[in-house]
């Protein structure tokens, strides 16, 4: 009886010890928590959904080695649902309630200029990977797509000097990224000695699906006797009926070439592209590039998804390059805390897809080479020109009035996302917009 | 570079010796897929006049595949490749100089030949020429269309001695047009005149360059012609702006047509229209999975199931929310909504957030062509016939058919129909399920020119509500008259105020029309029309 009850007290003494232990050992090693803000549902689960397991996939990656910091890394996924208020909820239920100590997120420019009080405030990190229309750079969020320097002038910079092009159509969806980009390029043109006359501008609503008065007009402004070339920033969607029309009424890629800014492989596989082939894209990645790394990432990327004819694109590699940049950093700072790292992560260099390496600039910017490619008939893009080495990400056009001389560095003893080099004034931390 | 070098001595020795060729014509092939592969993209416009003047029966074969970017070299062993199957991680592969299957290979060993535009419509140009010498007529023709705006110096003679022994008129006729473009570029006044009344863009192009020169006589004689093809453009522009609103127009009476039953003789908001029209793009594209390789068999198929399909999905709606809300609008639309909601993200993750490919058959694709300013793409022809058809056949049941006579009668007076021994219920179902189904069909004609994805509904359930509200409200014919004369309105406005205030123009316009007429073109009279 007393050895039994003896047994049982030490048991129970036993039991509670264990449990302290794994209570001690769960403090010492709480997970590291990311959270990824990428719409699951919506309009944008189309792109956006991959991007979440991209993500989910490079942390499982990242857990199989070890893990960061000896810790181990736990995904905490939400739903913004392509509604864009819903994106700054969220970033607040990450930051605030799931204490995530960084953010992979957002798609639209929209949805961005919607986190961006929510992390500023909260003091987040936040990595943004897709292309966009620069004219920003918060402390807290750093940018791993392109700037329009990094795709759009390197691609009318191609089509000028290497296709002899002449007249230009600036064909965009209505909103806020085809019209800067657009913006920047019309004045980059006439800066170049473009005539007014020779650029064509022309926006269409989201999801346009009745290009047929605009693609003959298109037609016809190509018949002036200049060698002519769409520069499109139409958005995801609308570009199948786009392409469609323009095979439809007999334009090819030899007569008036088409560049776009945003198709990329994953809209490819919705189309049948016969129609497309030789028309033009310019991106910093490509599927088909021919390194190992990237070949690698592809096989995880179909081990991953279980799907053969999965395919990887532009903002994938974002992320990647994004991910390995803040896991270096940790690294680098020893602890995820968010000042440490932002500090450690400028000028941290991770190799990116291409064969080449990503420096993160005091912009919170990237390198970045650009790519030139053609649309081939299996949906994929085959390189024709690309940049000699990479180029470093403007936050602020040389081509817009009014940012022009404004600057961005995050180091001591500047500081500042916008700063008037004629003023010599910081503007505040927040962008324009 | 060893292979190169070991070469070369053969590559000379063969140019001295003719007829070598035969023997060595595996060195000899390899020896210019060698220079096309290494040379720099300065120097690859001689390596493939090189391959072109070869002689080798396989030119064409290589050049045709290098355009295609189907020409490769295997890192391993250096071998040229041309790709047969170039999707997923392995592709399969022939041997470029014998021929040889050599089957699937890593796509890491394979090192593209690189091409861009302006050699590819270089190598149109060559194979344009051996085009012109086929035995087929009809490529003949294409070929001398294709090559109007393309003729150069060194081109300029061999078209011209090809233009005297050609057969075919119209081949005679292109090639002298071709002749004279280039003519003008070079600034030779006397061949404007050939050019006179020709409506190619490629003519127009070379005119308007022409106009603009420095040269007074040229640019006076070229802005003459000018004039005179202007007056004729004129005339076939506005033919394809009628086209093309009609087309439009006939779009948007086909998605609405489901609606004009469900919302026009029933008078059930039912949001869920647009998901219904997804459904039917979605059959489609389940056809052609079930049926690969046959997309056109798949498409004609997708009509009959796709009317399945929408009419058996707007039944369960029907009978599971829709019966239990008559007569409570509010809560039918908030309801109907829901559905939508819930059937998109059904679609979502069922299937696949992302936008499924539907093919487009052989004879649906391209356009028919009028004459050289205007043609008439094959899809929006196929739809708008379809639309017509459609139309016809709703007619014909609604008019002549029992269903149709039951489903006027309950609209007009519920109590009464009942009364004469008409199930108003089964009516309810059937007139739901036509329109739903119908629904459906507007969705496989869409998908021929639209996304297939979760948000093809969303796009057009406004624009239906629209045609319906303006057409007038429980009239078929409203609803056809409606679409097309929007679709024209739209087309009208669209090149001089861009698409975006084209549509906000129109959506003004049919709110001043309601006020005027609040129950659209044609409101229902009578009796019925007051219930």
């Amino acid at each position: 009886m007393n050895t039994a009850k003896t047994r049982i007290a030490s048991l129970l003494a036993a039991a509670s010890l264990a449990l302290g232990a794994t209570g001690l050992q769960a403090q010492e090693e709480d997970p590291i928590k990311v959270g990824i803000l990428h719409s699951l549902s919506g309009t944008m689960a189309i792109s956006e959904s991959t991007l979440k397991d991209t993500v989910m996939m490079l942390i499982e990656e990242q857990n199989e080695k070890g893990g960061l910091l000896g810790r181990e890394i736990e995904p905490v996924v939400v739903d913004p649902a392509s509604d864009w208020p819903l994106f700054a909820e969220k970033a607040r239920e990450l930051l605030a309630e799931e204490e995530v100590d960084v953010i992979f997120g957002s798609w639209t420019s929209v949805s961005r200029k919607s986190v961006l009080p929510v992390v500023e405030e909260l003091n987040g990190l936040m990595f943004y990977p897709v292309q966009y229309e620069g004219e920003e750079s918060s402390k807290n969020i750093f940018y791993t797509g392109a700037a329009p320097n990094q795709q759009a002038i390197p691609a009318v910079n191609y089509l000028m000097n290497e296709v002899g092009v002449e007249r230009w159509v600036l064909a965009g969806t209505d909103y806020v990224y085809p019209r800067t980009t657009n913006k920047i390029l019309e004045t980059y043109l006439k800066n170049k000695g473009v005539a007014d006359a020779d650029i064509m501008i022309n926006y269409t609503p989201f999801g346009h699906s009745n290009w047929q008065s605009i693609v003959s007009d298109i037609k016809e402004f190509g018949n002036q006797g200049k060698k002519t070339a769409v520069v499109s920033t139409i958005n995801g969607d609308a570009n199948v009926p786009f392409y469609q029309e323009l095979a439809n009424q007999g334009i090819e890629a030899t007569d008036i070439p088409v560049i776009a800014f945003s198709v990329g492989e994953q809209e490819l596989s919705g189309i049948d592209t016969g129609p497309l082939v030789g028309h033009l894209a310019a991106w910093n990645y490509f599927m088909s590039v021919g390194t190992d790394a990237n070949y690698d990432f592809i096989d995880k990327w179909i081990e991953y998804t279980g799907d053969e004819t999965a395919v990887t694109n532009d903002p994938m590699e974002a992320h990647y390059i994004g991910f390995n940049m803040w896991t270096r950093a940790v690294k680098q700072a020893g602890t995820t805390d968010v000042d440490a790292v932002e500090d450690a992560i400028i000028g941290v260099t991770v190799p990116n897809l291409t064969g080449g390496y990503a420096t993160m600039m005091p912009n919170h910017h990237i390198t970045k080479p650009v790519l030139i490619g053609e649309i081939q008939d299996n949906g994929q893009f085959s390189t024709v020109w690309q940049t000699p080495g990479t180029v470093p990400g403007d936050a602020w056009s040389d081509y817009l009035d009014g940012s022009r001389d404004i600057i961005s560095d995050w180091r001591d003893p500047l500081n500042c996302g916008n700063y008037n080099v004629a003023k010599g004034e910081c503007g505040g931390q927040q962008s324009s917009e | 570079m060893s292979i190169r070098r070991w070469l070369e001595p053969i590559l000379i020795v063969c140019l001295l010796i003719w007829p070598c060729m035969a023997a060595s014509a595996e060195a000899d092939g390899q020896a210019l897929l060698t220079e096309l592969a290494e040379a720099p993209a300065s120097g690859k416009a001689a390596a493939i006049t090189a391959i072109a003047e070869s002689g080798d029966p396989r030119a064409r074969h290589w050049l045709q595949a290098f355009a295609d970017n189907k020409l490769s070299r295997m890192d391993d062993s250096g071998r040229f490749v041309v790709v047969l199957e170039n999707r997923g991680r392995d592709w399969t592969v022939e041997d470029a100089l014998t021929g040889e299957a050599i089957g699937e290979v890593s796509r890491r060993n394979l090192n593209r030949v690189r091409i861009n535009n302006s050699l590819r419509s270089r190598i149109g140009n060559i194979l344009g020429l051996l085009d012109l010498k086929v035995d087929d007529p009809a490529k003949r023709r294409e070929a001398a269309r294709e090559l109007r705006g393309e003729v150069d110096a060194v081109m300029a003679e061999s078209v011209e001695s090809l233009m005297e022994s050609a057969e075919d008129e119209d081949v005679r006729d292109y090639l002298a047009e071709a002749l004279a473009i280039h003519r003008v570029q070079r600034g030779d006044v006397s061949a404007i005149d050939t050019l006179r009344g020709s409506l190619s863009s490629e003519a127009r192009s070379a005119l308007n360059k022409a106009a603009s020169s420095d040269d007074p006589e040229l640019a006076s004689a070229a802005s003459e012609a000018l004039t005179s093809i202007e007056q004729l453009l004129k005339i076939n522009n506005a033919a394809e702006t009628l086209y093309f609103g009609l087309s439009l127009g006939s779009v948007l009476a086909l998605a609405a047509v489901g609606l004009a039953i469900t919302f026009g003789v029933m008078g059930v908001i039912n949001m869920a229209h647009g998901e219904l029209i997804m459904l039917g793009a979605y059959s489609a594209w389940g056809m052609q999975q079930l049926l690969p390789g046959q997309p056109g068999l798949a498409l004609v198929l997708a009509v009959p199931v796709g009317f399945m399909v929408s009419a058996s999905a707007g039944i369960v709606i029907e009978r599971s929310i829709i019966q239990f809300l008559k007569g409570r609008p509010l809560e039918t639309l908030l309801a109907t909504f829901g559905v939508s909601l819930i059937l998109q993200q059904l679609v979502r993750t069922v299937i696949s957030p992302l936008n499924r490919t539907v093919v487009t058959p052989e004879w649906m694709s391209g356009s028919l062509m009028i004459n050289e300013a205007l043609s008439l793409t094959f899809n929006r022809l196929y739809i708008l016939g379809f639309a017509l058809a459609v139309f016809a056949a709703l007619l014909l049941v609604m008019r002549r058919t029992r269903l149709g006579l039951e489903v006027r009668a309950v609209t007009q007076n519920r109590a009464m129909a009942r009364s004469m021994g008409i199930r108003a219920t089964r009516v309810d179902i059937m007139t739901f399920a036509l329109g739903s189904g119908v629904a459906g069909l507007a969705g496989v004609a869409l998908s021929q020119i639209t996304n297939v994805g979760p948000n093809l509904g969303q796009n057009y359930i406004v624009d239906s509500f629209m045609v319906v509200v303006f057409g007038g409200v429980g009239n078929l014919l409203g609803t056809l008259v409606a679409g097309l004369s929007l679709g024209t309105i739209n087309q009208l406005l669209e090149p001089w105020a861009g698409a975006v205030l084209a549509k906000v123009m129109v959506l003004v316009f049919i709110i001043l029309f309601i006020q005027k007429r609040p129950r659209g073109l044609f409101p229902q009279k009578g009796r019925a029309a007051e219930g």
